[in-house]
């Protein structure tokens, strides 16, 4: 019998390597896969929530499927930023994106 | 504990440990191929938690969305982008970002599981509802009417920006003489001027 704790331990610790990746990677492509990890993260807790605490109306699930619209609209825009950033600097390190720096 | 929820709980760890297994791929392995591939795991793994947790319709989603659009899209992008470089080292000691960083992520872990091991949560052990998508549905167009149509045009938004930020600048312009000329089989692209790379960051 699956517990909530179990799958909620399991999104906080996807969280977490998550936020190490989104932080320490240096290629531009990987922070993009790291915000999908969070995502997935943020998703698994709604589901558990939905499953263990609303399943008579599983308005967890409708949350989950808005989430997971919004991380696709996010993926598209974002790999395409990335493509624009790198017709023009010709790198995707993220510690040469100092475009807005000062 | 009987034979159903032995197999659960059996299936729940296994599916547990696939997804944390190709998630730290995801972040530390070098090559950024394996990272979206190992993504592509990660995606399918939860996908069969959600499965464990009665939602069948938005595990389908999950593989269809993220797996069948999310990863080949991030795949597109590593080909597009395909510059096999090494990163200059920065001054300050790497080693010792990725330990601060470590430790936060750990401590930040340690804060949610308490958290998480803490809290009386109010279960409702009522039983799953037989008929997910009959369910998700009614919410659809019920209640959560407006976010629903708000989602589709923020994808309509998306897909139209993701267009106009990808797209090049193309020169209409043709000139007479090119007509008899041998056809270059080239996109007719303006010749972009690379901003100064690496020459900002030298007083830092």
């Amino acid at each position: 019998m699956i517990q909530l704790q179990y799958c909620l331990l399991l999104a906080a610790a996807l969280f977490c390597i998550g936020i190490y990746g989104l932080i320490t990677s240096r290629n531009a492509v990987r922070v993009l896969m790291s915000i999908e990890i969070l995502l997935n993260a943020v998703n698994l807790n709604l589901m558990a929530f939905s499953n263990f605490t609303d399943p008579a109306e599983i308005k967890g699930q409708i949350f989950t499927v808005f989430v997971i619209t919004v991380a696709a609209a996010e993926a598209a825009v974002g790999l395409a930023i990335i493509l624009a950033i790198y017709r023009n600097r010709n790198t995707i390190d993220m510690e040469q994106f100092n475009l807005l720096k000062w | 504990m009987n034979l159903a929820q032995g197999v659960q709980l059996v299936s729940f760890a296994i599916l547990a440990l696939m997804t944390l297994g190709a998630a730290l791929g995801v972040v530390l392995l070098s090559n950024i191929v394996y990272s979206a591939f190992l993504l592509g795991g990660v995606f399918i793994s939860i996908s069969g938690i959600y499965i464990l947790l009665n939602a069948d319709f938005v595990a389908a989603a999950q593989i269809l969305i993220y797996v069948g659009a999310v990863n080949v899209l991030i795949l597109f992008a590593i080909m597009l982008v395909n510059k096999r470089e090494d990163f200059p080292a920065v001054n300050s000691g790497s080693w010792s970002r990725k330990g601060a960083t470590a430790l936060v992520c750990f401590g930040l872990f340690a804060l949610l599981g308490t958290m998480v091991l803490v809290t009386p949560w109010s279960l409702d052990l009522s039983g799953a509802i037989a008929n997910t998508v009959l369910t998700i549905g009614q919410h659809f167009f019920s209640d959560f009417l407006l976010p629903f149509e708000l989602a589709s045009i923020l994808l309509l938004i998306a897909m139209v920006g993701a267009i106009i930020l990808a797209r090049r600048d193309f020169i209409p312009e043709k000139s007479s003489k090119a007509e008899t000329e041998t056809p270059v089989l080239t996109l007719p692209e303006r010749p972009r001027t690379l901003a100064s790379v690496g020459s900002s960051n030298k007083e830092d």
